[in-house]
């Protein structure tokens, strides 16, 4: 279903591709405008491209020009960068963060939120903004706020919730998906080593491939 | 940056001792250490920034490398260090590397503030 305006709350660049590209692809082609909040340029990433190539500090410009990218590809027509640092998000006055959302929400009054699923995350950033995210929802009425979908996955993530309930072929995306995990070269390179090998072996290791990336789970959320 | 040649690294440390530098020390697991390992914890630690003096800075070791600046009052070491450059602006950037090309270590040494 097409949504009028779609907000990716995400703290780094490459979690809008890695834990939501397929959905957001979706939406973008749908014609849905989507807005994605990235709150930090990843520079303690450390992952420096492999064999590497950037370092500590070169890295925060060259993973922004690879979210420019990723954008494009996924479809993102509207990139704000929040200017935080990395790994210091779950540091700041939580009522920062949550005000910089609300404001978002006010802005943009989206019909469709895509962030992380709070306590199923992992990284502390990811916590940290995704918590921040759902009590800027709650402090919406009821009638105001969007449909929230998710993505977890710290080890625990299916014992406690279960099975994902939003399923999305995006297998009108998939290569949408994959561009822009290619542009996150400093941060996805072992990993498109692997697809590429798959894509080039053809047969059903191809197909397989083309499977998994034509799929995208998530979790629907209620604040 | 490439892998590091001593007495480069080592001429860059003279360069820089006896004058105040901003440093940034870290070392890191990542922050999904405990995610495929369930026994691992996340362990790093990060300064960005802090201003030191140091009186003798000294690099050590047949690669990886140790790196020591002894200051008036206290001790500032990293090891594991693999890889350096001296950059456009003059900052001595010196980094460990695992063998996926993943950050482990860096220190770094610059005359004017790091950029936040």
């Amino acid at each position: 279903m097409m949504e009028r305006h779609v907000l990716v709350v995400f703290p780094h660049p490459d979690d809008e591709t890695l834990a939501a590209g397929g959905a957001v692809a979706l939406q973008a082609k749908q014609g849905s405008t989507v807005t994605y909040a990235c709150f930090t340029l990843g520079q303690m990433g450390r992952n420096m491209g492999k064999p590497f190539f950037a370092n500590r500090e070169t890295l925060p410009e060259i993973r922004e020009k690879e979210l420019h990218e990723a954008c494009a590809a996924l479809g993102i027509s509207d990139l704000r960068m929040m200017g935080f640092r990395d790994k210091t998000l779950e540091f700041e006055d939580p009522e920062t963060l949550i005000g910089i959302i609300s404001d978002l929400l006010a802005e943009l009054k989206p019909t469709l939120l895509i962030t992380y699923y709070p306590g199923y995350c992992v990284h502390p950033d990811h916590e940290a903004l995704a918590a921040a995210t759902m009590e800027a929802v709650r402090r919406l009425p009821d009638n105001a706020r969007p449909k929230i979908y998710c993505q977890a996955f710290s080890r625990n993530h299916e014992t406690d919730l279960g099975a994902r309930d939003v399923l999305l072929d995006t297998s009108s995306v998939w290569e949408n998906k994959y561009r822009a995990m290619k542009a996150h070269k400093t941060q996805t390179a072992a990993r498109i080593e692997e697809i590429e090998r798959a894509l080039a072996a053809g047969g059903a290791q191809k197909e397989q491939m083309i499977a998994a990336l034509s799929q995208e789970n998530m979790y629907s959320y209620r604040v | 940056m490439i892998a590091i040649e001593k007495t480069a690294v080592q001429t860059a440390l003279e360069n820089l001792t006896n004058q105040e530098v901003y440093i940034h020390l870290e070392t890191t697991t990542g922050a999904y250490a405990g995610l495929r390992n369930a026994g691992a914890t996340p362990v790093g630690a990060y300064i960005r920034n802090g201003a030191i003096t140091y009186v003798r800075g000294t690099i050590t070791g047949e690669g990886p490398y140790r790196v020591g600046l002894k200051m008036e009052n206290g001790w500032v070491y990293a090891e594991g260090l693999t890889d350096y450059e001296v950059d456009a602006n003059g900052r001595l950037l010196l980094a460990g590397h695992d063998s996926e090309g993943r950050l482990t270590v860096a220190l770094e040494l610059s005359r004017t503030p790091f950029r936040m």
